[in-house]
């Protein structure tokens, strides 16, 4: 009897104890992130400036689609949308950028893991403070880089002062920091290749790219696919050094989504909380996209396991 | 090994090898550098255009300046009061969620996994508007605790990934075995659990530290002004406001980038231990 009586007491508490480990957390979770998203979903169906009347008594006007109509037809929209897809696709040079690095500073030689440490840097710090190094960098008249270009061809380029390289410019500065970060995944994998595979590898004679291609690669394959997601993130969440280095200008051509919807919610054209909110919305469905495939794959993998 | 090691390579080969390392890494850090270079730089210097050439001086008086003609020191105390909160709330909750995800196989399970997981990716914005108005209405806003708040919640969700794969891979015949011995399950975790958690609650502090000390975005939206502003917010209107005056800047985004730089090269094996969960097999 007592026995039976302990035994299911210790499986109720088996039921109960993940709920009680749960709580804490779950329910912030779905305070600050689950619950934000329902709302700003809704919110994108109305027109409200952020305020609510004497009585506390919420003052949107519900417009359905409105915003979403109105999204079609707005040139800045359009633009973000397309300096986007430019972060989305220049970013991807991360990739072969650090593999390429991590290659060169696979070695076993003195202080280089000194090396490692100091080419890994720029993704320590703020993108703040890349923001500012780069702005100092392209400076008009006396930046390095424009003194490069100048020394070059005579004519020196104010990267962030012109409307069709701008958004390059703040694209390479945001390179720095992520081809160190796909650098420091790729290194790690690099660690973990298997030494009998390459040098069975070699034995047939396999070199160069093709037992890159063939041989590294392919057991790279955990490292690549992390690398893509956090790209992928990295690209799509361009905030800082957008607001950092040119505030979306000049004449509003290095914007992006998530700029944008600042701008637009909180920024100086005033208070347009659905209209942000419906720009979010898209910025997120956009991600959705990356994420269910991310997700799809963890499940496969559970599953294997 | 891939590539072949260096020292099985002709003796030219490695000759050029060395040379090519640190004219790699200068050229690489060359931006940073130059700016480490301007913000002990004198300020006539620049005023005379005397940008790269020799220095007429060091001119440690650019940090005396911004240290007590700023408020960049009180940006930087304030940073640490959004960020030491986080990381300790963060951690705190996703032991447990990340125990209870890794140990009980209940129904539900994955479900939540995957919800945390989804949610670390979710695009700030979409969040930005519902949080900021719950905090205005919470009598939060430009608090360093609604600031931490929001925090804690969005870090759980990467840190329940991190923590639970890490459970998962403890043996969990130790788990077992404390079951048969009539272990409670705080117990388990309190007491089986959590010592062996040391690795991981040391990797994610760091990297927990560094994002949040880090972030703009989220300081933009829920702080405005000098005694509340962690210090990213702080030297970007610092920025505005010292246009053109570079050596200022510059020490500012040296001050800024310290802290989390200290804490990666002190911490090193656990921070690189974080950023690669999942870079391997």
């Amino acid at each position: 009897m007592a026995e039976a009586a302990s035994t299911r007491r210790r499986w109720t508490q088996r039921t109960v104890a993940p709920w009680l480990f749960l709580a804490p957390g779950l329910a912030m979770f779905t305070v600050y992130v689950l619950w934000p998203i329902v709302e700003s979903v809704t919110l994108s169906f109305y027109d409200w400036n952020g305020l609510y009347d004497r009585d506390g008594n919420f003052t949107g006007r519900f417009v359905g689609m409105g915003n979403y109509r109105e999204l079609m037809s707005d040139p800045a929209f359009t633009t973000s949308l397309w300096n986007n897809l430019k972060w989305l696709v220049l970013y991807m040079l991360a990739l072969p950028a650090g593999l390429f690095i991590a290659i060169f500073l696979n070695q076993t030689v003195r202080g280089i893991r000194l090396y490692k440490s100091l080419f890994f840097f720029p993704f320590v710090i703020s993108q703040v403070v890349v923001g500012l190094i780069f702005s100092w960098f392209y400076a008009p008249n006396f930046g390095l880089f424009y003194k490069l270009i100048e020394s070059i061809t005579g004519q020196g380029v104010a990267v962030l002062a012109d409307p069709d390289l701008v958004t390059y410019g703040i694209i390479a500065a945001g390179l720095w920091p992520q081809i160190a970060y796909v650098m420091i995944l790729y290194l790690t994998g690099l660690n973990n290749v298997a030494p009998d595979q390459i040098e069975a590898a070699r034995l047939d004679g396999a070199k160069g790219w093709r037992m890159l291609w063939y041989v590294v690669l392919p057991q790279l394959r955990p490292a690549t696919f992390i690398a893509v997601i956090v790209t992928v993130i990295g690209a799509l969440r361009s905030f800082d050094l957008v607001s950092i280095m040119t505030n979306g200008g000049p004449f509003g051509s290095s914007r992006v989504l998530s700029y944008y919807m600042f701008e637009m919610a909180l920024g100086e054209y005033g208070f347009r909380m659905g209209y942000g909110a419906a720009i979010a919305v898209v910025l997120f469905l956009i991600m959705m996209v990356f994420i269910s495939g991310f997700i799809w794959k963890m499940w496969r993998d559970e599953r294997e396991r | 090994m891939f590539p072949r090691p260096i020292q099985k390579s002709s003796p030219v080969a490695q000759w050029v090898y060395t040379i090519a390392l640190p004219v790699a890494l200068i050229l690489w850090l060359f931006p940073l550098l130059g700016v480490a270079l301007t913000s002990l730089r004198p300020a006539s210097d620049l005023a005379q255009g005397n940008y790269f050439g020799m220095p007429s001086g060091i001119a440690w008086e650019n940090y005396v300046f911004i240290f007590t003609q700023t408020p960049i020191g009180q940006y930087m105390v304030n940073s640490l009061w959004v960020t030491i909160p986080t990381v300790i709330g963060a951690v705190s909750l996703s032991l447990m969620t990340g125990f209870a995800l890794a140990v009980y196989g209940f129904r539900a399970n994955i479900l939540v996994f995957f919800m945390f997981v989804a949610g670390n990716f979710v695009p700030f914005q979409i969040l930005m508007v519902p949080v900021r108005d719950m905090t205005l209405n919470l009598g939060m806003y430009n608090t360093w605790y609604g600031l931490a708040l929001f925090h804690i919640a969005f870090q759980t969700g990467f840190c329940t990934l991190f923590m639970r794969n890490f459970i998962k891979a403890l043996p969990f015949e130790l788990i077992e075995a404390a079951r048969v011995e009539g272990v409670s399950e705080w117990r388990i975790f309190w007491f089986i659990v959590l010592p062996l958690m040391r690795p991981a609650i040391a990797a994610l502090s760091v990297l927990v530290f560094t994002f949040i000390w880090n972030d703009f975005f989220w300081a933009t939206v829920l702080t405005q002004g000098v005694e509340s502003q962690p210090i990213t917010a702080g030297l970007s209107s610092l920025n505005g406001q010292w246009i053109a005056q570079w050596h200022l800047v510059s020490a500012g985004s040296i001050l800024a980038a310290l802290p989390p730089v200290a804490m990666f090269f002190l911490m090193q094996k656990h921070f690189i231990a974080g950023l690669t969960l999942g870079a391997v097999k």
